[in-house]
């Protein structure tokens, strides 16, 4: 099977053609079947039925081969000679192998010389011997050249001597290695800086050492058990020493330190490794950062500490609102009812259960007029609490009475309900039905109008009711983002609209926008505006208060971060220079916001108090802030279910 | 608008700075070369303001060098040398490899070598400016002279530091310029002034070194060949300044001293020269003889603008300072064989006073141990057998504690065996705020002219002694209180029983007056009104005040931490003494 598989071997001789020992065999035809093509890739002719020329110049056809796999396999096992039978490439023929043949072919494979009779191991004989002969291999007498002084040689020494004579060519000096020194600044300069520039930064220089280092250092020095611990486990580099503080009784225990020489090559590498940078140290007094401001003492009156908590609710108190007599206070909760209080007492007067959770609750700001919006659910109601003077709630209810609807009906995007008689003896008066639910309501300075949010994405987000003519409508065409919060101007005919991130102003009369504040917060909360109307703050859900003058700019005039979580509501005082802004970590802050006639001066906040007392529940502290309409006092209601007075 | 497009990273800060590896293209040096070329010529990289205008938009970390410096590195000649020095190895090692002698001995002989003088001169154009940047020469020159005469670095380079070092300490003895001294566990700090200008150094402690693996002993030796360039020239002019001879001789009369106690049998003068210098032991030649008339006393000018007041302290500074020169003029030392012999020799002659050791020790020692005018005698161990009557046996610790107080302490503390007072390093200087360790507490007030010590001492014996009474009272209290609780517990007893008989839920109590404190209101007002003022500051003001007082408070937590610690460990140590004695009592 080997020489099926490695058919070359015979081939050594390809370039005669055919070697003497592979001439063909006395059985095959006797005609001469040498192959003319020469030493070539005999796949070129792969392709052809013949394989070669002969001398002749006649085709050397190749033999027909029709034997399959299974042919080739029986005479596998049937031919005795198959294992030496080969095939000649240039002829294509069979060619059996003689003995002597196979024998060569052995001998080689074994790496042994292809002639039987070469002795590779002949004694070898050497030409000349280490005997001497007597007599010489050759006889040349020797030449003159040999024994007489050579010139060439004569002309270089007397070169070398001629030049040694003159000096030319001096002994070499033993180099001396010792450097010299001499007085290298004997001519400084100050002023020179020979190269370097300004930028030079010298190197610090090292640190000297503290008592710890000492060989003997005070006790409070030495390290504990557990700062040596924690000394371990700290990287190096984190390390503020760098070695423990060891104390030994006397000079003589001291042993030597094993990262010597390691710090000094450290330090060599800080030298010419480590980048440098001038770096101008602060030095500030940390008292003259803190700005000068009046002292809260001056600004007075404010709300200082908590006078009265108002208990009932079950739930978190959203909204607050209150009358503008300042004698009664509405307030709505989750527990789906709201209720009306005696500011002075505390006392509960009524309770109105709605039936929804209450989002916001305004109470009508007309004196003469006595009457809450509620935002339940989707609709809002009006609702007539019957409390204080008989004679004005009960005008109230006659201005809701002469009421004559319109002869012909108009399109309307609410609905206007009048309370059924059983809601008629609670106090609810209209019910103003939206197709959504409302977040928020707020009313107009004079009482008539109202403003509803709804949330909602299209442009029906804002409504403005009129409760005389019980008439709504849509002042937006197109919707701007998602309200947050509507507000009227409290003297002239503006409207604010707080988007999530923008404040927008609107002129109702000319029904046209006329600015836009950028809030620089992510998400606006709440908002409200000063009693002049000029100034408007911002609560916003990233923890941020922004102040807008809207004379000045329509950026924040300035951003207070005084809480440190979100802000829920914000609020103004009608007559004191007071804000106040209640936050999701339980605290009211009341600032100090004088706003000056002089259109020069800017105005002036500075916070006056930090009011805490509401408990933390379900991570929310103070969900509405209000302000008393005539006294400074404050009123925060929280998730608590309490609502506090500070005064 | 007209003009060409400005192009990013043409111009500013992109152009000022080069990186590393284009400053060598542009040098065409390898990178080891590079480095010694930065380490001789002190060029350093530089932190960019702006590293990613720098780094041309990319924030890959990167180190950068200033492009002028690199353009100085261009006609520095000794970049030709180390090109010149790259051609000789590879003559040399051809000439090796075809064995060819006479060319490898002509080539050693002529091995291209370079100066630094100039570079020196380059880097340090006044001399002040050399003094400044000495401590690191020092500490490295010192080191290097500890290394063993095998392996690690030349021969020369460590016989050569060996012999600026012992120079240098010999200017600081003729000049007595030495201030300060202190023992850490990694070896001994000297800090010296001189011309003005305080120079520190470390010597570590003889023993022979445990060689790390992980130094790269060639950037050292790099920085030692300039160090030792700088030295010289600095000794030089040290030398010069005081009319000394350099390179240093041994004063003509001591040397006549020397010669008998050290005869023949020691070692040839030339080689014994460099040690004799190093024993510290005497007085250096001068050019000019110096005459105790030339001290001239120095005129003194008012300075404007100065009060009488500053001038005063200014003298007085003065007077101390040359108090503090003299301090140990007129003792005399003899250093026993155990304590450190250099270091205290240096110390001893630098403020004036004679030391000696035994013969056998070093050369140059000057009196024997029995010279019955030694003073004070150096000794480091338990207990000294024979002792001479007329002299102090005391701790190494006493001279350096002494130098670093400006006085000569009491001996007490320091006889051998006792208990040694903390060494403190006098490098501290405490600000207002910072922990003060109460015995840098008792040697200020010593150098005021107090003697705390006395009293104190009185008054620990006396608040031991109050203490002893105190316990036998609290004793006999404890019994008493333990009678009257009981009969509380009783009465209270009773009171419950008649009560439940009672059996009323609503009580009414007294009420108690309750009394405002008005500084305390105060207190709390005004910190109210600065945590209001904060919440106004502006964000980065905010953040930088809250860094500086972080920084406060950490500091004053420390100095809290140690003060505790110091006082836990007194009353451990009082206590373990009042065990002893009660033990001894019994």
């Amino acid at each position: 099977s080997f020489f099926t598989t490695s058919p070359r071997h015979p081939g050594v001789h390809l370039l005669e053609t055919v070697s003497p020992a592979l001439t063909p065999l006395p059985s095959a035809p006797l005609q001469d079947i040498r192959n003319t093509v020469g030493n070539i890739p005999m796949e070129w002719y792969q392709d052809f039925p013949h394989i070669g020329y002969n001398l002749e110049g006649k085709k050397i056809y190749k033999p027909i081969r029709n034997k399959d796999e299974l042919d080739m396999f029986l005479e596998k096992m049937e031919n005795p000679d198959y294992w030496r039978t080969v095939q000649d490439k240039m002829t294509g023929a069979d060619i059996k192998l003689t003995d002597e043949q196979v024998d060569l072919v052995h001998r080689l494979q074994k790496g042994q010389f292809g002639d039987v009779h070469f002795n590779p191991y002949e004694p070898a004989v050497d030409f000349f011997t280490h005997e001497v002969m007597i007599h010489p291999v050759t006889n040349r007498p020797a030449d003159k050249r040999s024994f007489i002084p050579s010139l060439i040689e004569k002309e270089k020494v007397s070169k070398l001597v001629h030049a040694i004579k003159m000096g030319w060519i001096k002994p070499r000096k033993p180099k001396d290695d010792t450097p010299t020194y001499y007085d290298l600044w004997a001519h400084e300069d100050p002023n020179s800086i020979l190269g370097r520039h300004k930028m030079h930064v010298p190197a610090p220089k090292m640190k000297l050492p503290g008592h710890e280092e000492s060989y003997n250092p005070p006790p409070e020095y030495l390290l504990s058990e557990e700062e040596k611990l924690a000394w371990e486990q700290q990287e190096p580099a984190e390390r503020k020493l760098n070695f423990v503080p060891q104390q030994y009784r006397c000079l003589r225990a001291v042993p030597a330190y094993s990262r010597f020489i390691h710090e000094r090559f450290e330090r060599c590498l800080d030298l010419y490794l480590c980048p440098r940078q001038r770096k101008m140290r602060v030095n500030v007094d940390p008292e003259d950062l803190i700005p000068k401001l009046p002292k809260p003492r001056d600004l007075q009156p404010f709300p200082t500490t908590q006078a009265l908590v108002y208990r009932g609710h079950t739930s978190l108190v959203r909204c607050l609102s209150i009358s503008p007599s300042g004698q009664w206070l509405v307030s709505g909760s989750d527990d789906c009812t709201v209720r009306f209080w005696e500011v002075c007492t505390a006392r509960c007067m009524k309770t109105l259960p709605v039936g929804g959770v209450v989002k916001s609750v305004a109470w009508n700001p007309n004196p003469t007029i006595c009457l809450v919006a509620i935002c339940v659910d989707q609709s809002v109601l009006l609702v007539n609490p019957c409390l204080g003077d008989k004679l004005l709630y009960g005008a109230t209810d006659q201005l809701l009475e002469s009421y004559v609807a319109p002869e012909e009906e108009r399109v309307q995007p609410v609905q206007w309900v009048t309370a059924t008689m059983e809601e008629h003896s609670k106090g609810v008066r209209l019910v103003v039905q939206h197709s959504k639910a409302v977040k928020q309501v707020t009313w107009h300075g004079k009482g008539d109008y109202f403003a509803s949010v709804v949330s909602d994405n299209s442009n029906m987000q804002v409504l403005i009711h009129q409760t005389s003519k019980r008439w709504s409508q849509n002042p937006f065409r197109k919707s701007k983002g998602l309200v947050q919060c509507v507000l009227f101007h409290p003297i002239r005919p503006y409207f604010f609209v707080a988007t999530q991130r923008y404040v927008r102003v609107y002129n109702l009369l000319k029904q046209e926008l006329t600015k836009k504040l950028m809030t620089n917060c992510k998400w606006v909360s709440s908002m409200a505006i000063h009693p002049g109307g000029d100034n408007i703050i911002c609560g916003s859900y990233d923890s941020k208060l922004a102040w807008f003058d809207l004379d000045l700019s329509t950026r924040p005039y300035q951003l207070l971060r005084h809480h440190k979580k979100a802000l829920r509501s914000v609020a103004f005082h009608k007559h004191y220079p007071l804000f106040a802004s209640g936050s999701d970590d339980g605290t009211v802050i009341v600032c100090h916001g004088m706003v000056y006639n002089d259109l020069l001066q800017n105005p002036l906040l500075v916070p006056v108090k930090v009011l805490k007392g509401h408990a933390m529940t379900l991570d929310l502290g103070v969900l509405d802030v209000l302000f008393h309409p005539t006294q400074p006092w404050v009123f925060s209601s929280g998730a608590d279910g309490t609502i506090r007075l500070y005064t | 608008m007209g003009g060409l497009e400005k192009k990013k990273y043409e111009r500013g800060s992109a152009t000022n700075y080069i990186t590393r590896n284009r400053a060598r293209k542009k040098l065409q040096l390898s990178l080891p070369d590079f480095r010694r070329l930065c380490i001789l010529k002190g060029i350093y990289p530089h932190e960019p303001k702006h590293k990613k205008k720098v780094n041309k938009g990319s924030t890959a970390a990167r180190t950068f060098y200033l492009l002028k410096d690199i353009k100085f590195l261009l006609h520095e000649p000794i970049v030709n040398k180390f090109r010149e020095y790259k051609v000789f190895v590879r003559k040399l090692r051809k000439a090796y490899g075809k064995s060819e002698w006479s060319t490898v001995d002509r080539l050693k002989d002529n091995k291209p070598s370079y100066k630094l003088d100039h570079i020196v001169k380059e880097r340090y154009p006044t001399f002040v400016d050399a003094l400044r940047d000495l401590d690191d020469a020092l500490s490295m020159c010192f080191l290097f002279s500890t290394f063993p005469r095998t392996g690690k670095c030349h021969v020369q380079t460590i016989q050569l530091c060996r012999r600026l070092a012992v120079e240098f300490l010999n200017y600081i003895i003729a000049s007595r310029s030495l201030r300060k001294v202190f023992l850490s566990i990694k070896g001994i700090y000297y800090q010296a002034e001189v011309l003005g200008q305080p120079v520190t150094w470390i010597t570590p402690y003889t023993f022979a070194h445990d060689h790390p693996t992980d130094v790269d002993y060639r950037v050292m030796a790099t920085f030692t060949e300039f160090y030792t360039t700088l030295l010289g020239f600095v000794n030089f002019r040290l030398y010069h300044s005081l009319n000394l001879l350099y390179p240093p001789k041994i004063d003509g009369q001591a040397d006549v001293e020397l010669k008998p106690a050290e005869g023949k049998e020691y070692a040839m003068d030339s080689e014994s020269y460099l040690e004799k210098l190093s024993a510290l032991s005497a007085s250096l030649a001068r050019v000019v003889a110096p005459t105790h008339e030339d001290e001239v006393e120095m005129d003194e000018f008012p300075v404007e603008g100065e009060t009488a007041e500053q001038m005063d302290a200014r003298k007085k500074e003065q007077e101390a300072l040359e108090k503090h020169k003299k301090l140990f003029e007129g003792l005399r030392f003899f250093l026993n064989r155990e304590v450190p012999r250099e270091p205290l020799a240096f110390i001893i002659r630098c403020f004036g006073g004679q030391v000696s050791w035994d013969k056998s020790l070093c050369i140059g020692a000057t009196y024997d141990v029995s010279d019955p005018s030694i003073t004070h005698q150096i000794v480091d161990r338990p207990r000294v057998e024979q002792q001479v009557v007329g002299r102090y046996y005391l701790q190494p610790q006493w001279v350096f504690d002494s130098v670093n107080a400006k006085l000569c302490l009491p001996v007490v503390d320091y006889f051998p065996g006792v208990l040694l007072p903390p060494h403190l390093s006098p490098f501290v200087t405490e600000q207002e705020g910072d922990y003060v360790p109460p015995e840098k507490l008792k040697l200020l007030a010593m150098q005021r002219g107090e003697n705390p010590d006395e009293e104190s001492e009185e008054e620990e014996e006396e608040e031991e002694e109050e203490e002893d009474e105190n316990d036998k009272e609290e004793e006999e209290e404890e019994e008493d209180e333990s009678e009257k609780e009981e009969e509380m517990k009783l009465k209270k007893m009773e009171e419950q029983k008649t009560q439940s008989n009672k059996a009323l839920p609503v009580k009414v109590t007294a009420g108690k007056l309750r009394l405002e404190d008005k500084q305390r209101l105060e207190q709390e007002q005004q910190s109210e009104e600065k945590r209001l003022a904060i919440m106004m500051m502006k964000k980065r003001e905010k953040y930088l005040y809250k860094k500086i007082m972080f920084g406060k408070k950490r500091k004053v937590r420390e100095a809290n931490k140690l003060a505790a610690k110091r006082k836990a460990h007194d009353t451990a140590v009082k206590e373990e003494k009042k065990k002893s004695k009660k033990a001894r009592r019994a």
